[in-house]
């Protein structure tokens, strides 16, 4: 393991000792595990024998994985934007309020995000109920007559990317807002007196201030949305979901129904990967533009 | 203002005047007001619904009579169901993660702030590396490791895979970078040792993020839900996430009422503590406020 053993200091060591030891049983070992068990054919707490690269040859040809990556494409480029986008609209509207006001509007953008992906479903699948759920007349507008969401495929991701969005922007608006707050005012103040309008405002400096905000709310929305199952799962429950099969649900699906652990870890192994490169892309982008 | 401002090189009188009839400015701000109240409809509505749909309620019950059915059903729920076991359930395993993350966090960063050691870098960098960790890439390794641990249906086993949280560390590493060197040499002159200096002057003097910390460290826990799950079969053990969404079938509207208990504690915290959530989410997201 790459955790330091030896410490000059005694006196250190007992005050990461505690640190070391969750994350290096409850991190640094599981991540080594998963790595080895995508060799073998473990299932899920029974170990298997080792077989290679068989897991990965067979990842690369399976429809089922395809789906998964291919879904959850689907539903990140249906949160992560728009989550973002409404993020700073939000919070320009928000930072213009005054006082108790912007308290208030803030808190209630802010609220859905602290509450529980039972609470969040629940709500929602009421409102989106077949057939008279509050949401169905809207629904009725774009589809002609009601529609059983959650039975119908072609429904159900646009549904819960609608859901989220009203979720979790709410995480997006307060950084943003945080953002906007440490832009100085006599910025605005004199491209006012140099008669620039509201938009020239926005693209000569608001846009070219936030843009770390932006990029950074866009990598958490983008790492989150990748690592979708709760709403998913409350939504549509454990049964036959080939159609709406995303990559976390392939995970639980593979190891806790299938009892084929070592390939859910070859699964888990590649959604952690694609986690990986996103954060170090996010990072590495962010150091070059602080450089400049 | 914008559309007026334009008009070249007004006195600064007149741009005061104009800024106080900013028309469109307040046009924007109601509407962002009324967004703002159309974002939370649907918790006003789920809580409406739950008021109109209890058993019991009639037209002619007027105000109290309706009241106190809806003040029924919520009781029924509470008490008539599981919920409360659920409810301890959360209360316990947030409330163990919470103290238990800031505990580790506190005493890791205090050491990697205030002390020399090798594979100090090292581990700073681990930690920062490790700053998105997607640990539900990890469940079928936490589920092999908690399942051989024998500490499946547990409270510690629910509790265990979630103390991985290098973002706490990060955040009060910063903060005690920035307590004055003058302070830890004053407390040193007097024979504090470090686990003093950290007890008796860095926690104290960073006791508004300690609190912010709790409260999402808290949030988070309370919210869990993918974890808890897995690690949990039995109904007594389950968390209020977890169970509200095994047993919708034995509810009815009820199924709402739950749902909104089980918001409730989380909302209430939220919305007593607003500013410090602000601050300790800011704070982990690294941006200046």
């Amino acid at each position: 393991m790459q955790t330091p053993k030896r410490l000059d200091n005694r006196t250190a060591l007992p005050f990461i000792l505690p640190f070391l030891a969750v994350y290096g049983l409850f991190f640094l070992w599981p991540t080594l595990q998963m790595l080895w068990m995508s060799f073998t054919n473990s299932q899920l707490i029974v170990p298997g024998r080792f077989i290679g690269f068989d897991n990965y040859v067979h990842l690369l040809r399976d429809w089922r994985f395809g789906r998964a990556v291919g879904n959850t494409l689907y539903f990140v480029a249906m949160t992560a934007v728009p989550s973002t986008a409404l993020g700073l609209g939000i919070a320009m509207v928000v930072a213009r309020l005054r006082g108790a006001f912007q308290g208030l509007a803030l808190a209630l953008f802010f609220l859905p995000y602290v509450l529980p992906v039972s609470t969040v479903t629940t709500i929602w699948g009421w409102m989106l109920g077949y057939p008279d759920g509050a949401l169905q007349p809207l629904i009725a507008l774009f589809a002609g007559q009601p529609v059983r969401i959650f039975r119908t495929p072609s429904w159900v991701l646009p549904a819960v990317a609608v859901v989220t969005i009203w979720w979790t922007t709410g995480f997006n608006v307060l950084l943003f807002l945080a953002g906007l707050k440490s832009i100085p005012p006599e910025l605005y103040e004199a491209a006012r007196l140099d008669g620039a309008g509201r938009l020239r405002q926005f693209a000569h400096i608001t846009w070219h201030l936030i843009w770390p905000v932006t990029a950074l709310v866009f990598t958490i929305q983008l790492i989150l949305e990748i690592k979708l199952f709760d709403q998913l799962y409350m939504f549509v429950g454990g049964g036959q979901v080939d159609a709406t099969l995303v990559l976390v649900q392939y995970i639980y699906s593979l190891g806790f129904q299938k009892d084929q652990g070592g390939y859910a870890a070859t699964v888990a192994v590649a959604l952690f990967a694609i986690v990986v490169i996103l954060s170090v892309l996010q990072f590495t982008a962010l150091r070059a533009r602080g450089r400049r | 203002m914008s559309d007026l401002a334009t008009v070249a090189a007004p006195s600064v009188r007149r741009l005061r005047l104009l800024r106080r009839l900013d028309v469109a400015g307040l046009v924007l701000s109601i509407l962002g007001l009324g967004c703002a109240l159309l974002w939370a409809f649907p918790l006003y509505w789920s809580v409406a619904t739950t008021i109109v749909l209890a058993p019991g309620q009639t037209e002619e019950g007027g105000l109290f009579g309706n009241a106190a059915a809806a003040l029924g059903l919520y009781a029924h729920v509470l008490f008539g169901t599981r919920i409360g076991l659920w409810y301890l359930n959360s209360i316990v395993t947030s409330t163990g993660v919470t103290v238990a993350v800031l505990f580790i966090s506190a005493t890791c960063a205090y050491a990697i702030s205030q002390l020399e050691f090798r594979g100090r870098k090292l581990l700073w960098g681990l930690i920062l590396a490790s700053f998105m960790v997607p640990t539900q890439a990890l469940i079928i390794n936490h589920f092999f490791l908690i399942n051989a641990m024998h500490l499946i249906n547990t409270w510690l086993g629910v509790i265990l895979p979630q103390l991985i949280a290098p973002v706490a560390v990060i955040v009060y590493k910063r903060f005690f970078d920035s307590v004055p060197r003058e302070l830890r040499e004053a407390a040193q002159l007097d024979g504090a040792g470090h686990w003093s200096l950290l007890f008796r002057v860095f926690l104290p003097v960073n006791w508004g993020i300690t609190a912010a910390l709790a409260i999402i460290v808290f949030i988070g826990a309370w919210n869990a839900f993918l974890w808890p799950f897995l690690a949990v079969t039995e109904e007594s053990v389950m968390n209020i996430t977890v169970g509200i969404s095994q047993a919708r079938e034995m509810f009815g509207v009820g199924e709402l009422a739950g749902a909104i208990l089980t918001g409730l504690p989380v909302a209430v915290v939220y919305l007593i503590f607003q500013r410090k959530v602000t601050d300790a989410i800011v704070a982990s997201a690294g941006i200046k406020g």
